[in-house]
């Protein structure tokens, strides 16, 4: 009896569905855009997930020596640091490379080179790179190198941290309050499209009011009564869903041209294409669910007697 | 088999619509209920449909009161009675095989039983060949015969049909009749509410007479005498 029902019950959802076009039409077209606006949601939280992630990959320390620094004494400071467990790498640029650093930088500015050929000598000192494992880690390293500079005195020449901090923070700040701002919006558009397509389920189920009551003078259970309706709602989910799915596709693809330039190199179609799976789950399960649960409620008003 | 007693339905001072009725009818009868618009006929019927619940007195079917079913039992309580409408109350996205067979899908009837006694059953009302059309297809009459086929088809114990011919031509009502007649003579309850004297008078039988909520007058042979 059970199998027997819920063939019945499937079978009376999809004739419904079909049979009902233009209801299905207007509700599979109001659940999209709230997919979309859901898919947005995830796209966000990548975008701020990613901008967050490169900035905190630009965070580094630099240690300059003075020119005069010996190289034996640099080697021994790095050796210290390597044995710190806040850090994870440590690179010397010895006074060549960085010169040589400085030129490509400069290629394009014959002025600065110039200057730097009247000099004769190189003026620049070599350096330490170091990176550490985590960012709340840099703190610690920036003040046992403030230590060390106090202990060997004069050839570290200056320690950047402090500089670099309050522009990566404020950057941080930017970054994350934009798109906590494009988050928020979003989560909003999503609230308020999910209401509007609960009312969308309700009307279409309204229009039904009729057909419920004669279902129940007949002497349907309200389990009977209510399935149809709830696998129309499913249905409503999946195909809306099938249809956000397929329009992401030219969308992130048109968008990651945007994002790119804007975000840091994040490609939203990259993305899109490399975590299909998960975004594919997300919206059709979200999309079923929301629509049996629409169904679910709107159906409930009329099983009452 | 249906017994009210002292029933009455009361939604404000003003708005009395049963008033302490007592009534009873017994099994195979045809019993016609008459009265004007706001007599009480469809509460009545309601009443036994347990749609509405009583303000006082108690209506039985059988040994049991309709109105402390538990909410799970109704169904199966509502299979045993046929309904017709003048309103026809069709399903109308699905065809006249699939609005049958629905009544008879929500009474737990398999397949075979389904596929064999739907078509059997439109003969009976002659509309074997509109089986695959949607209501909005049928005439009036052919909606009717539709809603009767959909009441009889599992075979209950009591048609209610609330003014039935309400919408049909005399053709059409006749026929109705006719049909809910010989239903009654295959040992069915009927009880028919209309407005109409014709029908009344060539059905005969018992006519309860209902004014302002009462049973004012209740015939064995009656006429129709508003």
């Amino acid at each position: 009896m059970f199998w027997l029902n819920t063939k019945r019950i499937l079978k009376a959802g999809f004739v419904g569905f079909w049979r009902n076009g233009s209801v299905s039409l207007s509700s599979v077209l109001i659940m999209t855009v709230t997919l979309f606006a859901l898919g947005g949601l995830i796209f966000a939280g990548a975008i701020l997930r990613s901008s967050l992630q490169q900035i905190q990959d630009k965070v580094d320390v630099n240690v300059y020596f003075v020119p005069t620094a010996l190289e034996g004494d640099i080697e021994a400071l790095k050796s210290k640091l390597e044995s710190l467990p806040e850090v994870a790498v440590v690179e010397y640029v010895s006074r060549d490379q960085a010169l040589e650093n400085f030129k490509v930088r400069h290629v394009n500015d014959e002025i600065t080179l110039q200057a730097l050929d009247e000099l004769g000598d190189n003026p620049l000192g070599a350096l330490l790179n170091i990176r550490a494992k985590q960012t709340s880690q840099y703190e610690g390293i920036a003040k046992f190198l403030d230590s060390e500079a106090g202990e060997s005195g004069s050839f570290i020449d200056k320690v950047n941290y402090y500089q670099n901090k309050a522009a990566i923070d404020t950057l941080s700040r930017i970054i994350t309050g934009g798109t906590t701002v494009g988050f928020g919006v979003t989560l909003m558009l999503v609230l308020i499209s999910i209401i509007i397509a609960f009312n969308t389920i309700r009307l279409a189920i309204y229009i039904s009011r009729e057909e419920i009551s004669v279902m129940r003078l007949v002497g349907a259970n309200n389990k009977y009564i209510r399935g149809p309706f709830i696998v129309a709602g499913v249905m409503y989910g999946v195909v809306s869903a099938c249809i956000t799915i397929i329009l992401f596709y030219p969308a992130t693809y048109w968008v990651s041209s945007i994002t790119r330039t804007f975000f840091s190199g994040f490609d939203m179609w990259s993305y899109y294409v490399s975590n299909f799976g998960l975004i594919f789950v997300v919206i059709v399960g979200t999309g079923a669910i929301l629509g049996a649960i629409g169904s679910m409620l709107a159906v409930r008003r009329y099983l009452k007697v | 088999m249906i017994h009210f007693d002292k029933v009455s339905k009361i939604y404000s001072d003003d708005s009395i619509a049963l008033d302490e009725v007592t009534l009873k009818i017994g099994p195979k009868e045809f019993v016609s209920v008459v009265g004007h618009s706001g007599a009480g006929k469809t509460t009545l019927i309601k009443m036994i449909l347990a749609e509405e619940r009583p303000t006082h007195g108690t209506v039985m079917f059988e040994t049991f009161d309709v109105h402390r079913l538990r909410r799970s039992d109704i169904p199966k309580y509502r299979r045993r009675i046929g309904t017709v409408f003048q309103d026809f109350r069709l399903l109308p996205n699905k065809t006249i095989f699939e609005n049958i067979a629905f009544a008879m899908e929500a009474a737990g009837k398999t397949d075979a039983e389904i596929q064999s006694d739907v078509p059997h059953v439109l003969e009976l009302v002659d509309l074997g060949r509109k089986i695959w059309s949607f209501p909005h297809e049928l005439s009036g009459g052919e909606k009717q015969r539709v809603a009767i086929a959909r009441a009889i088809v599992n075979q209950p114990d009591i048609i209610i049909a609330d003014e039935p011919t309400g919408n049909l031509d005399p053709v059409n009502t006749f026929d109705i009749v006719q049909i809910l007649k010989k239903i009654n003579d295959l040992g069915t309850t009927v009880i028919l509410t209309t407005h109409n004297k014709g029908i009344i008078d060539s059905v005969g039988g018992r006519v309860i007479t209902m004014e302002k909520g009462r049973v004012v007058r209740d015939d064995s042979q009656g006429r129709y005498a508003i």
